[in-house]
């Protein structure tokens, strides 16, 4: 079965072919059923491929497609490779994407660009399948940028708004600065190990004993420089919030569920290499868990409903490289998994809001709209639950996971994860209450044309509410009487790594019951504070124009990052690049080429003089001549 | 006349017919312009399908006995009519002859003096392909300054408002390089020789001709052969080969003499490197390519940035590196410098532009350093991803100056700030434009990706297969693949997206309509194959890789 796995991201390039050469003259229905049935195929043959591999086996299997580039020492074959850990992310991305195609046909409808954001989004899926199933590191860097362009297409999707744009342009700039750290990692890797694949390069360094040499250090260093772009970690995060002006379904898939999770999944991928780089790794926890930190304090004061879920998601992404960063892999993946489900529902929740509001996206002109949209109300609570870590639904096991395995490694790691939890939870419960309940704030047009959304839309709402709340008992840990399936799953994927890292102090189940009951109790007071200022309290978040005091306007203003990096960055480039135009170029170099032609003209002008033909100046040539013979001959 | 002289010359036909056609029969001139440029493109398939995958060395030979000089006491000086294929030029030909195709069809509404343009089109034709083909330095010479005569024309007569200063600057440059690599060449042409005609004036013989070479050159390093009996040859093979060099004369390997700290061999490796790079070009000798190209017609914009660069580039290589190789190697470093520098420098200056032309400019300029870089670290890898990188940068760069071509076609002004939300107006012109500025941007799927991975790559292990260049060299290059991003995605948001508007309102916007029927079908093919080729780069590393290979082991065993 798993041999037809060149299929699966086959199928969503085709239907990005006829979506994209032909969709202008289709039906709009038509458009939406090549795409979303593309998708869903795709999402069924892998579900087939993973149910083929038999009880208690694992698989590992290499599918050659053919030789891409061959040069001098180079090889690089265009192969898959199908292990656990690539299948779990083609179910996610395939599964995910099928429900946001649906969901896109709904909210998409009235576009002119319908057939052009389908061809998009299928085309994107087919990148992000090709960074998963890549068994070397140059198929995955063409996923890799792959998916940068269609993230750079999507968010630009609205083209006619030039916020948009930078917007769009800012997400790809950023991103091919992290892309060029992995390219560089890349070129270390090959030059350490001489290959490209996957297969030879963690063979190879599985036989490594020295940890933290240089060379590893470096390769690390390097490919989680790639990550922070890709994953929008410090200092590479500011494109993500502001990915936001894509379509909301964009939103979902690109910037919560897949794209930004593939410095996760790269990461993971190259498990080997960053255990024997445990200094790499420390780097990898602290970024991680400072960027958790720090957006969450960013999202506390935002009031548009897409900005909090995107600082939420790279607060979130932060959690995962946490668990990255203490060697916990499978809790990174598991994270992956929940928060796909959630944070697409989130996003998905929130399109379904901004559809009824038409296009508002600013809650503090929301309220009361739970009566309206009953089912958007309720999935969304559910997801809010959710990713605040509710004991029993996904985002709770999860979560609890990650924060366990750093309070194992340093408990610094776990005050900050849970001071991060308590802040989500808060702002989460804000966005919630503000939206959902109170009063409506809106115009009275859009009052009168609150809705809820068409079935197209529900459904992967309800779809995704259900996974939220199911999605925790896959991995279901041994302490809460579960088997750790997923964990179990992707061993073998993480075997050789786990074998080089020694746990010195496995917590003992009472320990472990009394720091979930410390998060869970602070999540819980959390909420009740939210519900104290935004329900009993009534309160509304200043409107823009008002004075707000010092530290609210820090984190307001998102501490001023994007100021600090125009300031640093941008405008010293353009600076010097005009000023080389202008200076260099036009000055230095073409002065001097000028004036190399201009001495000669001037020199040949007075040359010029010897052959006038004026009798006149021959004579005095000639007197001057015979005057110096003499003069020259006087003197002795 | 074989193949390969048929390519060369087939145009000449096509010139006389254009000749005695009269005045009113205007309208056949560029289609026997077309069927002669489509002639020598199906030629070029035919030697490709003759090609030897396989062989690495030179195939499809054409030698003859040319010009020989009898120099009395210093023996004789040979030069013959010698054209062959291999890696490093086999692709470039193909690629030329296909651009000219496309450049007649883009030159279809010529109408001021079409006799003149097509008969000098033609014969720029024949020089630029008769450049690659060549294999004796004196006929290169003669086809890569031949070049000058009608590119001078065709930029004077046919382009902007300062195209006379465009071309007299264009000119006097290439001149000014060209009198570098000629120095080179009179030097070389007393220094080596050719050991079979040289065997023939002695009256030796031999069992097999390698026989008799080896006993040749066995008696030239004993110095036992008259003076008079020396066939001097500018045969670049010969030249390439250490054994053939006259003991003591300036250019022999082991000559120690020191001018200004430099052996006479590496003062005729700078000679052609300044000559080749000056055609490349490259940072600091490249003022000449920005006016060059914004006084140019599109056509032949098209055909400056995609074939005469790389008639540079492919000298260098050809003539400084096979030549060489030991000074290659010591000045390896040099080159790396310029390259990395012109890769940068010439991205900063891109993203300054206000012109649009003269931003492709720069970022071909920026693009030829990559090129350059390929060629300093002399890897197979990179050296292979070089001439890769020249085939990709000519289809890319050819689809970037006809795509400006559109717009100042309709309104005769380049200038980004004028348009703004061109993609709602002409929405299949903003589809090519947006793909093709990601395949230039090196953005994988396309060809420009694979020519600068590999080039970075080898660059990146130079250090440890043959130690030229320091892997430093590659950590800089790859900051141009970032600023590339940034002019390129900076002119898309300036210029087609946002709400339509443009400088002169309705008389303009009128005039701003999509691809015609005659663009497109100049434009899908290299879209086509910039895809193609980033998806199965193989179809030119085939073709390129072994001689590649080959070159860098000679370089490193010199």
């Amino acid at each position: 079965m798993a041999d037809f796995a060149w299929l699966i991201p086959l199928l969503p390039f085709i239907g990005f072919l006829i979506n994209g050469l032909l969709g202008k003259s289709l039906p709009k229905i038509l458009v939406a059923v090549i795409g979303t049935g593309a998708m869903v195929a795709s999402f069924l043959l892998a579900t087939l491929i993973f149910f083929s591999i038999p009880q208690g086996e694992t698989i590992h299997l290499n599918i050659h497609l053919f030789d891409f580039i061959q040069a001098g020492t180079i090889y690089i074959p265009f192969d898959f490779l199908i292990d656990p850990l690539s299948i779990l992310m083609i179910l996610i991305i395939t599964g995910i994407g099928s429900l946001i195609h649906l969901y896109s046909a709904g909210y998409m409808k009235e576009d002119e660009g319908f057939y052009k954001f389908f061809a998009y989004l299928n085309l994107f899926v087919f990148f992000m399948l090709l960074l998963v199933l890549g068994s070397n590191y140059i198929i995955m860097f063409i996923g890799w940028e792959g998916v940068g362009l269609c993230s750079y297409l999507l968010i630009g999707f609205w083209f006619k708004n030039q916020d948009y744009n930078n917007a769009a342009k800012k997400a790809f700039i950023m991103n091919r600065i992290g892309d060029l750290g992995f390219l560089m990692g890349v070129f270390f890797i090959f030059g350490t190990f001489g290959t490209f694949t996957f297969d030879e390069v963690f063979s190879k360094a599985s036989l490594v004993t020295e940890f933290n040499q240089p060379i590893f250090i470096t390769i690390c260093l390097l490919l989680f420089v790639g990550a922070t772009g890709k994953s929008a970690q410090i200092p590479l995060f500011t494109w993500l919030p502001d990915a936001m002006a894509g379509p909301t379904p964009v939103s979902a898939l690109i910037h919560a569920a897949t794209m930004v999770t593939a410095g996760i999944y790269m990461i993971a991928r190259s498990n080997i290499l960053f255990v024997l780089a445990p200094t790499a790794l420390t780097v990898i926890a602290i970024v991680g868990v400072a960027t958790a930190l720090f957006a969450a304090t960013i999202g506390l004061a935002q009031n548009d409903i897409k900005k909090v879920l995107a600082y939420s998601t790279v607060s979130q992404l932060g959690y995962m490289f946490l668990a990255l960063g203490v060697g916990a892999f499978s809790s990174a993946l598991f994270h992956v998994m929940t928060h796909a489900f959630f944070k697409a529902l989130l996003f998905l929740g929130a399109g379904s809001v901004i559809h009824a509001m038409h296009h508002e996206q600013d809650i503090r002109r929301m309220g009361g709209l739970a009566k309206k949209l009953p089912i958007t109300h309720l999935t969304f609570l559910i997801g809010t639950l959710a990713i605040a870590g509710l004991p029993g639904l996904s985002g709770f096991f999860s979560k609890d996971e990650i924060l366990a395995k750093a309070f194992e490694t340093n408990i610094i790691y776990w005050v900050l994860g849970v001071i991060g939890a308590i802040l989500t939870a808060f702002y989460m419960f804000r966005v919630y209450f503000l939206t959902f309940h109170g009063s409506f704030r809106g115009t009275h047009d859009q009052a009168h044309h609150l809705h809820e959304s068409p079935l197209t839309m529900t459904l992967p709402l309800i779809v995704l509410a259900v996974l939220s709340i199911v999605g925790g008992y896959f991995n279901l840990a041994p302490i809460f009487g579960g088997n750790a399936g997923l964990e179990h799953f992707l061993s073998p994927v993480f075997a050789a790594g786990q074998a080089k890292i020694h746990h010195t102090n496995h917590l003992s189940h009472s320990t472990e019951y009394l720091i979930m009951a410390v998060s869970v109790v602070a999540v819980i007071l959390s909420i009740g504070l939210a519900y104290f200022t935004y329900i009993s309290k009534k309160s509304v978040p200043v409107e823009d124009g008002d004075e707000i005091n010092g530290l609210h306007k820090l984190v307001y203003n998102k501490y001023y990052v994007d100021e600090l990096y125009d300031k640093v960055f941008v405008q010293p480039i353009m600076y010097l690049s005009t000023s080389i135009y202008k200076f260099v170029d036009i000055v230095v170099i073409d002065g001097l080429v000028n004036s190399i032609g201009k001495g000669i003209y001037a020199l040949s002008g007075i040359l010029r003089q010897l052959q006038s033909g004026s009798i006149g100046i021959y004579v005095l040539m000639m007197v001057l001549g015979l005057i110096s013979i003499l003069a020259f001959n006087l003197i002795p | 006349m074989d193949i390969l002289s048929l390519l060369v010359f087939a145009p000449l036909l096509a010139i006389f017919f254009i000749l005695i056609l009269p005045h009113n029969q205007s309208n056949f001139y560029k289609n026997i312009t077309l069927v002669s440029t489509s002639i020598q493109f199906l030629l070029s398939l035919i030697v490709i399908n003759r090609f030897d995958f396989s062989y690495p060395k030179i195939q499809l030979v054409e030698k003859f006995d040319w010009i020989t000089i009898n120099m009395q006491s210093l023996g004789y000086l040979s030069i013959d009519y010698y054209l062959g294929v291999d890696g490093l030029n086999l692709a470039l030909v193909v690629l030329s002859t296909f651009i000219f195709m496309i450049g007649v069809v883009a030159s279809w509404n010529v109408k001021e003096n079409a006799k003149a343009y097509f008969c000098l089109y033609l014969l720029l034709t024949a020089s630029v392909i008769g450049c690659f083909l060549a294999l004796d330095l004196f006929l290169f010479f003669l086809f890569f300054e031949f070049m000058l005569l009608p590119m001078y024309f065709l930029i004077g007569m046919w382009g902007g408002p300062r195209r006379e200063y465009a071309a007299i600057k264009f000119f006097l440059y290439t001149l000014a390089g060209s009198i570098f690599i000629l120095i080179a060449m009179i030097g070389l042409s007393i220094s080596a020789i050719e050991p079979l005609e040289t065997a023939e004036q002695m009256n030796l013989t031999g069992e097999t001709s390698a026989d008799l070479i080896a006993n040749v050159q066995n008696q030239l390093q004993l110095q036992k052969i008259p003076k008079k009996a020396l066939v001097h040859t500018l045969d670049i093979l010969q030249l390439s080969d250490k054994s053939n060099y006259i003991k003591g004369t300036w250019l022999s390997w082991d000559n120690e003499t020191v001018l200004w700290g430099l052996s006479a061999r590496a003062i005729v490796f700078l000679l052609l490197l300044i000559g080749f790079l000056v055609k490349v070009p490259s940072f600091p000798v490249h003022t000449w390519l920005p006016d060059a190209h914004v006084e140019a017609s599109t056509p032949i914009s098209v055909i400056l940035a995609s074939l005469l660069l790389k008639t540079g580039s492919y000298g260098l290589l050809r003539v400084a590196y096979t030549i060489l190789p030991d000074q290659a190697i010591e000045f390896g470093w040099l080159v790396a410098t310029l390259g990395v520098i012109s890769i940068i420098y010439a991205a900063y200056n891109a993203l300054a532009m206000n012109d649009l032309k003269k931003m492709i400019a720069y970022s071909s300029i920026s693009h030829m350093g990559f090129v350059v870089l390929g060629i300093a670290a002399a890897t197979a890898e990179s050296i292979s991803g070089a001439v890769f990188q020249m085939v990709s940068h000519g289809i890319i760069s050819a689809a970037l100056f006809l795509l400006v071509g559109v717009v100042y076609d309709r309104t005769h002004n380049r200038n980004i700030d004028s348009y703004r939300g061109l993609a709602s107006k002409m929405p299949i012109y903003t589809t090519l434009t947006v793909i093709t500025f990601f395949a230039s941007l090196g953005l994988p799927g396309f060809s420009g990706f694979i020519g600068e991975v590999l080039i970075l790559l080898g660059a990146f292990a130079a250090h440890s297969h043959n130690g030229i260049i320091s892997s430093w060299f590659a950590v800089g290059a790859t900051f141009g693949i970032l600023l590339s991003a940034a002019y390129y995605l900076w002119t898309l948001q300036r210029m087609f997206f946002g709400k339509f508007w443009v400088k002169n309102g309705s008389l303009w916007s009128k005039k701003l309509t999509d691809l015609t029927f005659q663009e497109r079908i100049i434009l899908f093919p290299l879209v086509f194959l910039m895809i193609l080729f980033g998806l199965f780069p193989h179809l030119i590393l085939n073709i390129v890789s072994p001689t590649c290979a080959l070159l860098a082991d000679f370089i490193i065993n010199r």
